[in-house]
């Protein structure tokens, strides 16, 4: 079937199964491979992206889902050689990421987060922090640095 | 020697390859774009004894489009070579294990792939099993040899008998660990391709040389025709230390079948039931201490589990005889260690390589001695801590041993001795609560001689001949976030006198760079890094420059000859440690660390909380902080997870809760912030008295968090992990034996 949905900002239009996963898609026909396959069930959240604004796992989106709707990667976050968002420089500041294979998806987990706080819908506090990524999971870091960063992040931006 | 002020040794640069991790351009194994790429899977065996009697392939589906590989399709012997010769690549008629490859599948797409392996339908005999270290010790079912025992390795110091009689408290007790999943957050991958002659090998892997020494014997190919790359590792933890080279060559053959590259992915669940975990453990420990407290008599008798195959358990198994006694000094000393054989899928290297199995039952023993001689937990550790001067239980004399110094600063930091007593004193309502402490010590490089066998090279090469000065270190050691390529660039610019990004570490490809040995251990910064300096300091010395001389004297000095390429080779001498007896150094280094954790328990649903963690460990000297706080973190949340998480269900040999929602790790939720202090004692055996600290960091957060939870529920936990299912089942229904004091 023909699917056309937003990609990032830009309208694509591809042959797809409906049952193709949006995760595979991305990553084998579209190139992006930022999103990561973690567990393929919903459960590590290395595969996150925006889907309308909802972060979601797309490991568990068919694309029959996707058709007419818009949908987010982290490649969109920074242009190639553009300066980082402050929740990706921060990661790095604090040595928030170690193998690395979480981080795309802890970053949409964060900026989420910031992103859901802008628009006043969270009641903000160190609960409401750690539980934005408690679907994401790290094995390297135990969360102390990343934490850290999200932290900052949210410091930076402002009330 | 004077001290310089160091420019770059002890700053926290940003990573290498940081940028690249945070905005998805890190290229991973999966992450290749390889044209004319197909896709392999394997049929595994669905019991854990038996024979094979037939594969029957459905004779409705079109075989034509896929390739299959077997047994036959071997060059060779089918054995994947590492200390035993034992396991096969792809099992034969014998089946020893759940899970055991039999058949390879590759096809044009995954999908493809996976509908062929639902085609062949696999008839065979199921024989009787052994999947318990009980079962193994009796023998009724030979796994291995006669009597299950892959390795036995006994230490002997003093006389055991004279101290337990010069005891005043004598306790035995028991203590059981179970299997642990490294769980690196990407699984297992390789691509294979023979271009020409050449095999190129391109994986999620840890040692790029035990890949290209499997392939080479199993393919009978000279080292020049296998070349190995690593790609960006999304964590290891041991898990990508001897496995990479099973499903290198399986990726192989079927490439070398199908005449084009192909993959192997495992997904999550293929990953958590085949591939190696932490070996499962029983302890038996026999202590006597005098009316001070001090231990005049230890006997440890030791078992792992290691699975079907041998893989690495003797060595494993060396590490945990080493580490059984813990930080503390005893002069009569019997160890007994014995890793045995089951039906289940092999056992292998993971973070601590048998020191957390051993290091928590003996931790875990201290505390019960304290309880016993009316100590605290710290007061009994303050007695015996080793000190600088003091004998290890192979009569390593200990030139520095900081174990008395990390305790005080751990327990100063957490107010130990005030929470301790709090606890102590009744507590009422729906929230119980404790604080527990570890000390520990771990070996930091390879164990005992090992390090003279590996003979671990690396080059560094200075090139002046363009207008840039380049400058290279090449090295088999590979990156899986420990953060080897900044740490490397740290030492080589410091020396050198250089920027960071005047120096640059080559690809991990055994094209490009020597066999720096394993990466594992911890001995990457300690030996590898040290052959790092050692390079620099040799190439400035045959410069006739000092140290710290920079960009522009080494051109000048460069200038006639253009190039200077050292190459440094680690080659102790192999007497320091006698592996017969297990007598003298067994490490170049020990670490030294002291954990405490505090935690409470919602007594309606027996829902343990981790509310504090502090640690003070003793690194040597942090070339990157921020790394080595990543490292301990991490390395502590893993062994939380081991405590009180991580629990593997086994059913018949077989995992059988592979998955994330069913094997539960820690989440942002599960852990309070890391309370890090960094011990740096400048006295490791590393660049700039750097120690390994990759591994030790895991080892003393099981035996703290159960310390902790001892206290608060007022009884004692002997077997990991302790979930929430566990300390229910110790108050409705406590077992005779197990959860006593």
């Amino acid at each position: 079937m023909k699917v056309s949905f937003r990609l990032n900002g830009e309208t694509r239009s591809i042959e797809s199964a409906p049952l193709d996963r949006l995760l595979d898609v991305l990553r084998r026909d579209l190139g992006l491979t930022a999103a990561k396959e973690g567990c393929g069930e919903g459960e590590c959240g290395a595969c996150s992206v925006f889907l309308d604004g909802v972060l979601v796992c797309s490991c568990l989106v068919p694309m029959a889902q996707v058709r007419g709707r818009s949908v987010e990667t982290l490649e969109a976050l920074t242009r190639p050689g553009a300066p980082l968002h402050p929740l990706q420089r921060l990661l790095i500041e604090t040595d928030g990421s170690q193998c690395g294979f979480c981080s795309p998806g802890m970053i949409m987990a964060g900026v989420d987060y910031m992103r859901r706080l802008a628009r006043g819908e969270v009641e903000d506090d160190h609960e409401a922090r750690l539980r934005a990524i408690a679907g994401n999971i790290c094995r390297c870091t135990g969360y102390t640095k990343i934490v850290e960063a999200i932290d900052r992040a949210i410091e930076e931006a402002g009330p | 020697m004077t001290e310089r002020a160091m420019r770059l040794v002890g700053n926290r640069p940003p990573q290498v390859q940081a940028r690249e991790r945070v905005t998805g351009e890190a290229q991973y194994v999966d992450d290749l774009a390889i044209p004319g790429l197909w896709h392999g899977v394997t049929l595994r065996s669905p019991i854990a004894r038996g024979r094979i009697v037939e594969i029957e392939p459905d004779p409705d589906f079109d075989w034509s489009r896929v390739v299959l590989v077997d047994a036959r399709d071997l060059p060779g012997r089918n054995v994947l070579p590492l200390i035993l010769d034992d396991q096969p690549v792809l099992a034969e008629r014998e089946i020893r294990h759940p899970f055991e490859p039999v058949m390879l599948i590759a096809a044009p797409d995954r999908a493809l792939a996976l509908e062929a392996r639902n085609r062949l339908n696999l008839r065979y005999e199921a024989k009787p099993i052994a999947v318990e270290i009980s079962d193994a010790l009796e023998a009724r079912v030979k796994v291995f040899g006669e009597d299950n025992v892959f390795k036995q390795i006994d230490i002997a110091k003093g006389d055991l008998e004279a101290g337990f009689a010069a005891a005043t408290i004598e306790l035995e007790r028991d203590f059981w660990t179970g299997p642990q999943e490294q769980l690196y957050m990407e699984p297992q991958g390789m691509i294979a391709a023979w271009e020409g002659d050449q095999l190129v090998l391109r994986g999620s892997l840890q040692c790029p040389y035990y890949v290209q020494a499997a392939a080479r014997a199993v393919f009978g190919l000279e080292p020049e025709q296998v070349r190995v790359i690593a790609c960006e590792l999304g964590g290891g933890f041991g898990g990508k230390e001897e496995y990479p080279s099973l499903l290198a060559v399986h990726a192989a053959l079927l490439a070398r079948k199908a005449g084009r590259p192909v993959k192997m992915v495992y997904d999550r669940a293929e990953d958590m039931q085949a591939t190696t975990k932490r070996h499962p453990s029983q302890t038996r420990i026999r202590a006597g201490i005098d009316a001070e407290g001090r231990l005049t008599a230890l006997a440890v008798d030791l078992v792992l589990d290691g699975g079907a195959y041998c893989t690495l358990s003797p060595v494993v198994l060396s590490r945990a005889v080493l580490h059984a006694g813990s930080a503390y000094a005893c002069p009569n000393v019997a160890v007994r260690g014995r890793v045995v054989a089951t039906n289940t899928p092999p056992n292998g290297a993971f973070r601590g390589f048998g020191a957390p199995q051993a290091l928590f039952a003996m931790e875990t023993m201290m505390d019960l001695l304290a309880r016993a001689a009316g100590l605290d937990p710290l007061e009994m550790r303050r007695r015996n801590a080793l000190r600088a001067g003091d004998e290890t239980s192979t009569g390593q004399v200990l030139e520095q041993a900081a174990a008395a110094d990390v305790l005080e600063r751990a327990a100063e930091a957490a107010d130990f001795r005030a929470r301790r007593e709090l606890y102590d004193r009744p507590q009422t309502g729906s929230i119980r609560r404790g604080i527990g402490l570890s000390l520990i010590m771990h070996g930091c490089g390879f164990t005992g001689a090992g390090e003279s066998r590996l003979k671990g090279r690396l080059t560094l090469d200075l090139d002046a001949r363009g207008e840039q000065l380049l400058v290279q270190v090449r090295t088999g050691s590979t990156d899986m976030g420990q953060g080897m390529r900044t740490t490397f660039k740290q030492l080589a610019a410091e020396i050198l006198g250089l920027e960071l990004d005047e120096v640059e570490v080559a690809a991990q490809d055994t094209a490009l760079v020597p066999d720096s040995g394993p990466t594992v251990a911890s001995r990457t910064l300690m030996i590898v890094g040290g052959l790092v300096a050692r390079a620099a300091r040799q190439a400035l010395t045959s410069l006739g420059l000092e140290e710290g001389a920079g960009a522009e004297a080494l051109r000048l000095a460069l200038a006639g000859r253009g190039r200077l390429e050292i190459e440094e080779v680690h080659e102790p001498p192999a007497t320091l440690f006698d592996e017969d007896h297990y007598r003298g150094q067994a490490y170049p280094s020990w670490g030294y660390a002291c954990t405490i954790c505090e935690v409470e328990v919602d007594m309606t649903t027996f829902e343990p909380r981790i509310v504090d963690v502090v640690t003070c460990q003793d690194v040597g000297r942090a070339i990157h902080p921020g790394i080595v706080e990543g490292q301990i973190q991490g390395g502590i949340a893993q062994g939380l997870g081991y405590a009180a998480f991580e629990e593997v269900q086994m059913h018949d040999g077989a995992m059988v809760n592979a998955n994330f929602n069913r094997y539960i790790v820690p989440t942002a939720m599960d852990l309070p912030p890391i309370r890090v202090l960094l011990h740096e004692s400048g006295q490791g055996a590393g660049p700039f008295g750097a120690k390994g600290i990759g591994e030790m960091p895991v080892d003393g957060a099981a035996p703290a968090y159960v310390s902790a939870l001892a206290q608060a529920l007022r009884t004692s936990f002997r077997e990991l992990p302790v979930t929430p299912e566990a300390i229910a089942e110790s108050f409705l229904r406590p077992r005779p034996g197990k959860a006593d004091a």
